[in-house]
């Protein structure tokens, strides 16, 4: 056992680190920024397109597309490094790493000419619109109809939780085409112009106080045939391969984590305290189970192996262990922890910008509980929850 | 990144697998379960003896096979799947490891290559009252040359021919090397939630013996001990909290109610899903440990802590609620789900409890934090 890269691995790694150290400045803060704005927007495209030219946009793709031709392992040794510096990633996640893969899966080939490499160079920002107010973990229940006009699909509906429609260009849309067919077979897939009459992105106001996500409301809009993605009916297919896309984009630690808080409670003179020590190893423990585990999956990869699923557990250690560490700063803060007024929240407001931001966490992109059912029915394989409405024309199910 | 075992060392683990699931059944632990009088299983000790594995990590110039502290941590897991009824953690991980680490020339030339071939079998004596042992408050004293007081209970202190013993010498402790065999030594086997696993308590009045490392320096080798000890017993408890949550899955899915298999329901998968993650988290835990223990690492405090506590808390919870998912049936005798239970206590225990052991992690992480 070793810690260490393959010979190949570190010539690329240091190549990788020349590039960013060319380019960028390292990161300075562990603290979680969230830019926004036309400035960030453009330094985006920029560090995106330089990515795209020096071939370190997308490792794993390949070289036709504008990819490297990478392997599984370079891609994770790039995420690390650039992880080290200030590099503005953000808006180009989902698109490149869900809602593309799906249009080369999936696309014709008009599309994949007309998309892929602008995507990849940051000049087309994508969004994907699955989630409905009415359709969350049981996201094959969306009601957005389509309706076949001629040669066009005329949309209406809306779509919630969608990071980044607002300054997206395009999207994937899950549709109802059929509401007689059950759940599952009614939908279809289709690329949308976000920039078109009759779709409205609005902000949606945040238990956290923030205004990151949004919904959009599709009011008439017309779709052009060809550019529907898979078969009339075949939307859930189409689906499944955007959301297993979907795991492997998700990654990265979300906010302060057992050494932060080890070091805050040095600060204030609360380390001594017994039961806070006995927590603090369950925090250390959990999180080096998940940093390990994931070691353990990049063994696979650099050894050419398909990982297995101990990946899986990552979401649920880090979300929870999120919201457990800034519960307890707080209550050790007491009173004081309460205050977010800038001149005076203390540690910087570190724990109690990610008190508020953990309980999304814990749900976005699978709750807690499905992502439970996950591990039980995929990796224990154990038996499937009862689907009541699996053989039920949609428009006869209750609604609620 | 290499943080795997070799392709030698997973073979090494199915040949193990394949090996104990046919010589060492739940019919054999069964054996000793239900007779009082046997202190562990002859039959499947002569086998492992047979097998070279006492000899995994002491190395060849002492009689051993010269493997590593990776290969025993295979063999370990295995060991903790089948929860053998044998002396394996008390003479190996325990006794040998603190020879290796503490023992003279003399002292390793004379005893290790006899741990190897089963003619020793050994002990570690802490416990004398309630709570962990404190290196501070010890009733056992060693004057030099002879050892008295009363050890209880001590694991597999019936059937081992040594033990290493943590005794008062001065006013500091020392670790203390004692033959078994004399007359001035009385063992009388104690009764415990474990019965697969014997126990005694050791009387000493004035028995012969010699110490291991140097005087005054007991507490600081038995910490050093413990930690390599722990990655191994980690390693047990792995193997056992696995087997656990693969009887509870099983039975999940053949057991039907309610006109379906059990494991259909949230309340029974969500719990296994649970014990999934848990039992990865100490998974992985351990490998690390493993790491850190075959090439010595300055991390090996925290690493071996950190396995400890996992895998202890990991193989708790996979026991209590494999019992809880056999519902009724997991609560009789004939079912091996409490034979996991008591294993999984035991394990938890003996070399240190996890809140002792999560108070050491801090402190590990407070120096390396200080340093």
């Amino acid at each position: 056992m070793d810690f260490n890269d393959t010979p190949e691995e570190a010539e690329f790694r240091a190549e990788a680190r020349a590039f960013l150290e060319k380019h960028l400045e390292p990161k300075t803060s562990s603290g979680v920024r969230r830019e926004r704005g036309e400035d960030f927007l453009r330094r985006a495209k920029d560090w995106q397109a330089l990515k795209a030219d020096n071939k370190f946009a997308q490792i794993t793709w390949p070289k036709e597309w504008g990819g490297r031709g990478g392997t599984a392992m370079q891609n994770v040794i790039w995420g690390q490094e650039e992880a080290k510096f200030d590099a503005p990633t953000g808006p180009f996640a989902i698109g490149l790493g869900m809602c593309i893969p799906t249009v080369i899966a999936f696309g014709s080939d008009e599309h994949k000419q007309r998309y892929v490499k602008k995507a990849l160079r940051g000049e087309e920002i994508w969004c994907q619109l699955f989630s409905e107010p009415a359709a969350g973990s049981d996201v094959a229940g969306v009601k957005t109809r389509a309706v076949k006009d001629g040669d066009e699909w005329v949309i209406n509906g809306q779509k919630v939780w969608t990071s980044g429609a607002h300054y997206s260009d395009y999207g994937i849309l899950l549709t109802r085409t059929d509401p007689k067919a059950p759940k599952h077979k009614g939908l279809t897939m289709f690329i949308v112009d976000m920039k078109q009459a009759g779709v409205e992105a609005r902000p949606i106001h945040q238990a956290s106080g923030g205004r990151e996500f949004n919904e959009v409301y599709f009011s008439d809009v017309r779709i052009p045939d060809s550019d529907r993605l898979g078969e009339v009916g075949q939307g859930w297919k189409v689906a499944i391969v955007t959301l297993m896309n979907e795991r492997l984009a998700v990654g990265g630690s979300p906010g302060p984590d057992w050494s932060e808080i080890m070091d805050y409670a040095r600060e204030a003179g609360t380390l001594s305290d017994s039961d806070f020590r006995q927590t603090l190893a369950d925090w250390y423990i959990a999180a080096q189970g998940y940093k390990l585990t994931k070691f353990r999956t990049q063994t696979a990869l650099s050894r050419g192996e398909t990982p297995g699923p101990e990946n899986s557990i990552g979401k649920i250690i880090t979300a929870n262990q999120l919201q457990d560490i800034c519960n307890s700063a707080i209550e050790m803060q007491g009173h004081y922890g309460l205050m977010t007024d800038e001149e005076r929240m203390p540690a910087d407001g570190l724990f109690q910008q990610s008190f508020m931001w953990a309980p999304g966490l814990r749900i976005a992109g699978g709750t807690d509980e499905i992502l439970k059912n996950i591990i039980a029915e995929r990796v224990l394989e154990l038996p499937q929850d009862v689907r009541v409405d699996k053989d039920v024309p949609f428009d006869e199910l209750k609604q609620g | 990144m290499n943080f795997d075992f070799s392709e030698d060392q997973k073979f090494l683990r199915s040949e193990a697998r394949k090996f104990l699931e046919a010589q060492c059944t739940s019919q054999h632990v069964r054996e000793v379960l239900d007779d009082e009088a046997r202190s562990h299983h002859e039959g499947v000790w002569n086998k492992i003896v047979e097998m070279g594995w006492l000899g995994t990590a002491i190395p060849e110039e002492h009689g051993g096979l010269g493997l590593g502290m990776l290969e025993l941590c295979v063999i370990a897991e295995e060991m903790g799947r089948t929860l053998a009824p044998v002396p394996f953690s008390s003479s190996v991980y325990l006794f040998a490891e603190a020879l290796k680490l503490a023992g003279s020339d003399a002292q390793k030339s004379t005893l290790l290559a006899k741990v190897a071939s089963g003619e020793v079998i050994g002990c570690l004596a802490l416990s004398e009252g309630p709570g962990e042992p404190d290196p501070a408050k010890l009733s056992v004293t060693f004057d030099g040359a002879t050892l008295s007081g009363t050890k209880l209970p001590v694991t597999d202190g019936d059937i081992a021919t040594h033990a290493v013993v943590l005794a008062k010498e001065g006013t500091g402790a020392s670790l203390v090397l004692v033959d078994l065999g004399q007359d001035s030594v009385t063992r009388q086997p104690v009764k415990t939630l474990e019965p697969t696993r014997s126990h005694a308590e050791i009387r000493f009045d004035g028995a012969k013996a010699e110490r291991l490392g140097n005087a005054g320096d007991g507490a600081r080798l038995l910490e050093e001990v413990l930690d390599r000890a722990a990655v191994l017993f980690a390693f047990e408890q792995l193997g056992g909290a696995s087997r656990a949550q693969e009887m509870a899955t099983d039975y999940a899915k053949e057991r039907h109610a309610f006109g379906r298999p059990i494991g259909g329901n949230q309340a029974i998968k969500h719990k296994l899903a649970e014990m999934y993650v848990k039992n990865e988290v100490a998974r992985s835990n351990c490998y690390y440990g493993a790491w850190a223990v075959s090439t010595d690492a300055a991390e090996l405090p925290e690493a071996a802590a950190a396995a400890r506590i996992a895998s202890s808390e990991a193989f708790w919870f996979a026991s209590k609620e494999n019992i809880q998912t056999h519902g009724g049936m997991g609560f009789t005798w004939e079912v091996d789900c409490h034979l996991f239970y008591r294993r999984a206590k035991l394990l938890a225990v003996q070399i240190g409890s996890p809140k002792h052991w999560k108070e050491k992690l801090v402190r590990a992480l407070e120096m390396k934090n200080a340093a």
